[in-house]
């Protein structure tokens, strides 16, 4: 119960509040993207031959591909030879246990409220703190290993577990699936592996938390999580960047893969960010993910509470394979000032009596643009396939837009598809219902901004919800009065 | 490729263009943009799902002129007992023997378009003012290449009593039509008048019909509009219907799509005034190969107003349906009202819907919505049916019908409204 | 003034765009007592409660409110309900997916805050929700649901009453609390009310019918039309005006 309340009372007059830089010796690669940029950050990862060919291949790839015009933001171009594509905390040996890893380190994330020592660790989840491109702690590691659940830095995944790298990579999401993607197969630096043996229930939350701490970096990490037959997992992700008057790219992927009766829940709290108030500075925050539900009665769950970041471009995706497989898209999209936000899904329905959800809840306030896209496809042979939509715009303020963009297409004629949308603003006398109880205006739109949005904040793991919730409303501060 | 065999075809287009004595200056204009712009291909946004540039390319002579026509009479062709002025251009080209104005002439002004623009003040103030240059490709073509058309006068405060029916014939009994034709509506200050604009197609052999229409509603003024289209030949039609509303005015618009080969419509409604009140109101009932695709643009620029739009369809048969709707709210137009929906059922295995209905909002104090939905008849309708000792055809007929016909209420003339419900009917039935 | 005041009214006018709505109103409020404000429609009555909870609609054109010894008119809307007003509105608002739980626990530790109070554990509130929840006869499911969601007429109101109860507020006013009410709720509503009375609090009920006067039973009765008082008495009057209609009020303004 007292949850709301420690939001109410963290609504003061803050700002950004991971604003923060701190100064971590780095081993960076010169500026710029070529072949031999390529070849670097392989080699300093000590990576197999295979794993340098198919990066060179899809940098190949990545060459003849033009970035998407399509979304609905505007952004002057991108030089992408005037970013840094490696760096990394130097770091004298991998450490071993946590004593080795450089206090600085263990500092920064105390600062993000991340413990990475195990006795003050968050309630039942297990971390991979993720700074710049590297990976730097994994929690928990033991614990999970006895249930044969691998938890580790994609890193150290390719060494110690290649052959579930070969055979899942770029098995959801090729590595020329699309601009972004295709510049991150090339380039990713590290990210977080998870797999999840046979009907195992993985007991506690798996959590990468990433940071992007040094200037002119792109940060491009992958996400890999196979849940075999059975088995289930919930995973969360976070992250935040420092206050810096340029614009950072973060172009990451995350792929999802679930075999027969197994269950994904992955949920994301993004707040990268997202520039100040006249739109000087914050993350390009261009992101492929996707599930693949490949086997029958297999789930996956995509929750996301979207407040950072100066434009998003973020569309986690289902592809419902298996037969009676369920894909679920549960989005809070914040955006204020000058942001922009173009997300939304994909349910594609391949397998027969399949069934997809999509909640999307967008916000926007300031001068912010804010876009739902998403799109329904039941193909010929999804029989029974079955979708409801519900996706929702609240606008703040005469100054935002917000904008729908959802495409249908159905090729099975047994196939139910319902999609609604509205379109509405806090009103008045709702205000007016909170002041006369003494409540004050920012805590009243708090508290009906966290209503509007609630069915997707239930959607979250506890801890998660809290932070949510804080965010919410503080990205929302100063939009009314 | 097939941006570059739209390319080709353009060039073609231009190179054959004919001349013409009306509107020169304007026609030029026209084909400099439509150069610029170039047929859309199908990796064009608009056109996905709508391949017309490639049946364009594949099936017609584009430098070749139509053919005349010896037709004698339209009795077939008319809205039996309808009691209206008739206006009918056979082939592109005004036929004043198969036409008839029975209102007054202080009542409603109906020329042919080039007359119009030769001597008409009001004609030459409107036309290609909301067909712009910056709308669709084959818009821009019919505003270079427009052969003949209507041109519609309703003085102030003037209610039309009797409807009037536009008949566009294309005559390919021997061989191919292309057929690029327009209207000018100028509805004054509390005018209202009833139109009902129709197309049909005679013979075996292809039809390419590029239609554009311009109405202007003026402040009070009440627009009814129907269109039906049911040509039993193999017509490919684009139309492109611009209606421009001013305060307080008053539109009805009602679109019907039975058969054709390709059809394409775009209606675009700017509500450019407040307090205005727009329904519109659609119907595919597709089979056969059909495809029907309605793109249709709410644009509100100013506060107060209330738009309306369903769209409903039911696809047999190999066809497949299209919508592509949007609604814009620009800033500042606050309090309006815009509500959207679209409701499909697939009937066949083989016919798709692909519906894609947007919302794009820049002003806070509004209330919009739209839904769109796709799907089979409701079981349990279909089971109290049978229950109740109707056979299982009959009850789907029923309910089909049910469906569909909803979108027949705002229709006011009792005459049109039967022969659209029967129609409908038909065209349910028999399938069943 | 007297200690015993509690709210004071002088001359107060008020408008609504260019339109006058309050002609100088002038009333007193003791605590412990009632106050019945009674009027035809469009007399000026819910433009009352609303000037005195702090809408922004309406503009105050001239007079005076003195609340416990603070100018009322000053205040802020929510500074005006820490300092202990109350309002039941006629038509309370939806709020959709914020529970009746959690906003009274917001509302309730910022008006505890205001008045350097420490704010409830979770504990407490729940103990102290319990027993208001008994209090006025309210479903704990009711207050689990969103605001007002979905709650029927008799719902609504009865969750204004919780509220009331909750905040324990100096001055409640009830705003056509009656309004859309069969008999049973009417009942429920007014033992609420009649419970939370106490010498040190007082209520003032804004209503069109008598009906509600006969379970809140008040000490004075006061007519409004056309923006002003222009009768006051007890009880009685209530009955007189049932028996008579507004019409006697009406014609008797005229002559005199």
């Amino acid at each position: 119960m007292s949850k709301s309340n420690q939001v109410l009372e963290e609504i003061t007059s803050k700002e950004y509040e991971h604003g923060w830089t701190v100064n971590l010796e780095t081993d960076e690669a010169p500026k710029g993207l070529n072949e031999d940029i390529v070849r670097f950050i392989s080699a300093k990862k000590n990576e197999p031959e295979w794993l340098l060919e198919w990066r060179l291949k899809a940098f190949r790839q990545w060459q003849k591909m033009v970035e998407p015009k399509w979304p609905n933001v505007t952004y002057p171009a991108i030089n992408y030879q005037d970013i840094i594509y490696y760096s990394a905390p130097k770091q004298k040996v991998k450490p071993n246990s946590l004593s080795e890893v450089d206090p600085e380190l263990i500092k920064t994330f105390e600062k993000l409220g991340i413990s990475l020592t195990e006795q003050k660790r968050l309630t039942g989840v297990a971390v991979d703190a993720v700074i710049d491109s590297i990976s730097v702690a994994t929690t928990f590691k033991e614990k999970l290993s006895e249930l044969g659940v691998i938890f580790c830095s994609f890193s150290e995944a390719v060494k110690e577990h290649p052959e579930l790298i070969k055979k899942y990579l770029g098995s959801v999401v090729p590595m020329n699936d699309n601009y972004f993607a295709a510049l991150n197969s090339a380039v990713f630096s590290d990210g977080s592996f998870c797999y999840i043996p046979k009907g195992v229930r993985c007991p506690m939350e798996l959590s990468t938390y990433f940071r992007i701490n040094a200037a002119n970096t792109g940060q491009f990490e992958r996400t890999l999580i196979v849940a075999d037959e059975g088995s289930y997992v919930s995973y969360l992700e976070g992250c935040t960047a420092p206050m810096r008057d340029e614009n950072q790219l973060h172009a990451a992927v995350v792929e999802l893969y679930t075999m027969k009766g197994a269950e994904i829940k992955y949920s994301t709290v993004q707040n990268w960010y997202p520039g100040d108030k006249n739109g000087k500075g914050g993350i390009y925050n261009f992101v492929t993910k996707r599930g693949l539900c490949a086997g029958d009665h297999s789930k996956i769950s995509w929750t996301q509470v979207e407040t950072g970041s100066a434009i998003t471009w973020k569309y986690p995706s289902c592809v419902l394979k298996g037969d009676y497989s369920v894909g679920e898209f549960y989005s809070v999209a914040v955006t204020n000032n000058y942001q922009q936000a173009d997300t939304g899904t994909k349910m594609i329905h391949i397998g027969k009596n399949t069934r997809s959800r999509i909640v999307s809840k967008g916000i926007s306030a300031g001068k912010s643009q804010n876009s739902y896209r998403g799109q329904v496809h039941v193909m010929k042979r999804a029989t029974n396939a079955r979708n409801h939509s519900q996706c929702d715009s609240l606008l703040m303020g005469d100054q935002c837009g917000a904008h729908t963009f959802p495409y249908i297409d159905v090729e099975n004629n047994s196939a139910r598809i319902e999609h609604e949308a509205t379109t509405s603003k806090i009103g008045e006398d709702q205000i007016f219902y909170c002041l006369q109880r003494g409540i004050d205006e920012e805590s009243a739109v708090a508290l009906i901004v966290n209503g509007y949005a609630k069915e997707v904040l239930n959607q979250l793991p506890m801890e998660f919800a809290v932070e949510a919730q804080k965010l919410l409303a503080l990205t929302l501060e100063g939009s009314v009065g | 490729m097939s941006t570059s065999i739209a390319r080709d075809l353009t060039t073609e287009i231009i190179e054959a263009q004919p001349t013409f004595n009306v509107g020169t200056e304007l026609r030029n204009e026209a084909w400099t943009q439509f150069k610029k712009l170039g047929l859309p291909g199908t990796k064009h946004e608009e056109y996905r799902f709508t391949p017309v540039t490639r049946h364009l390319e594949k099936k017609f002579n584009l430098s070749k002129s139509n053919p005349d026509s010896n037709l004698s009479s339209v009795a077939d062709y008319l809205i039996p007992d309808l009691d209206a002025n008739v206006v009918v251009l056979v082939n592109g080209r005004f036929n004043a023997l198969l036409s008839k104005v029975v209102s007054l002439e202080s009542e409603i002004t109906i020329t042919t378009l080039s007359e119009a623009l030769l001597n008409n003040t009001v004609a030459r103030a409107h036309f290609n003012k909301y067909v712009t240059n910056e709308s669709d490709a084959f818009a821009v073509w019919n505003s270079a290449a427009w052969q003949e058309g209507v041109f519609i006068h309703v003085p102030e405060n003037t209610s039309v009593n009797k409807p009037v029916f536009i008949l566009q014939l294309n005559d390919a009994s021997t061989e191919q039509v292309v057929t690029q034709t327009r209207i000018l509506g100028v509805l004054e200050k509390g005018a209202t008048v009833s139109v009902i604009e129709k197309s049909d197609s005679i013979g075996n052999e292809v039809v390419f019909h590029n239609f554009a229409e311009e109405w202007v509603i003026k402040e009070e003024a009440h627009l009814e509009y129907c269109k039906i289209q049911n040509d039993a030949g193999k017509i490919c039609q684009v139309s492109n219907s611009v209606i421009h509303q001013t305060t307080s005015s008053k539109l009805n618009t009602f679109t019907l799509t039975l058969n054709g080969q390709l059809i394409r419509n775009n209606l675009h409604i700017l509500i450019d005034g407040e307090n205005c009140e727009s329904h519109f109101y659609g119907l595919y009932l597709l089979n056969g190969n059909t495809l029907a695709d309605n793109h249709t643009v709410v644009d509100h620029k100013k506060p107060n107003s209330f738009s309306n739009e369903m769209y409903k369809g039911v696809m047999d048969g190999n066809s497949k349906g299209v919508f592509n709707g949007k609604i814009f709210v620009r800033p500042h137009a606050q309090k309006t009202n815009a509500f959207q929906s679209n409701r499909n059922i697939i009937i066949s295995d083989n016919a798709t819907v692909n519906t894609k209905p947007q919302l794009e909002i820049w002003a806070d104090d509004v209330k919009c919505s739209h839904g769109c939905t796709s799907g089979q008849l409701d079981e349990e309708a279909l089971f109290y049916l049978r229950s109740r000792g109707i056979s299982e055809t009959n009850a789907k007929a029923m309910l089909l019908y049910a469906f569909a016909a909803e979108v027949l209420q705002p229709i006011q003339n009792e005459t049109l409204k039967s022969y659209l419900d029967q129609l409908i009917a038909d065209r349910l039935q028999k399938n069943f | 003034m007297n200690y015993r005041t509690m709210l004071s009214i002088k001359n107060l006018q008020a408008k609504i765009g260019e339109k006058q709505i309050l002609n100088g109103i002038d009333l007193k409020v003791n605590a412990g007592e009632v106050h019945a404000i009674m009027g035809p429609n469009g007399s000026g009555k819910s433009t009352l409660a609303s000037v005195l909870s702090g809408r922004e609609e309406y503009e105050v054109s001239g007079g005076e409110v003195d609340f416990l010894g603070k100018d009322l008119l000053e205040l802020s809307p929510e500074d005006r309900a820490r300092e202990g007003i109350f309002m039941a509105f006629q038509y309370p608002v939806e709020i959709p997916g914020v529970s009746t739980i959690n906003f009274m626990k917001t509302a309730l530790n910022q008006i505890r805050e205001y008045r350097g109070q420490q704010a409830l554990d979770a504990v407490s509130f729940l103990q102290l929700m319990k027993e208001k929840m008994k209090l006025v006869e309210i479903d704990q499911s009711l207050l689990n649901r969103s605001l007002n969601e979905g709650f029927s007429g008799g719902e609504k109101k009865r969750n204004e009453i919780f509220q009331m109860a909750m905040l324990e507020p100096k001055l409640a006013i009830l705003d056509e609390t009656d309004s859309g009410l069969d008999i049973d709720a009417l009942r429920i509503v007014a033992n609420g009310v009649n419970k939370l009375r106490n010498k040190n609090n007082a209520t003032i009920v804004v209503t069109h019918y008598q009906r509600l006067l006969d379970y809140i039973v008040p000490d004075y009765v006061h007519v409004l039309y056309k923006g002003k008082i222009v009768k006051s008495g007890t009880k009685e009057l209530a009955l007189e005006l049932e028996a008579k209609g507004y019409d006697w009020i009406k014609s008797e303004v005229t002559v005199a």
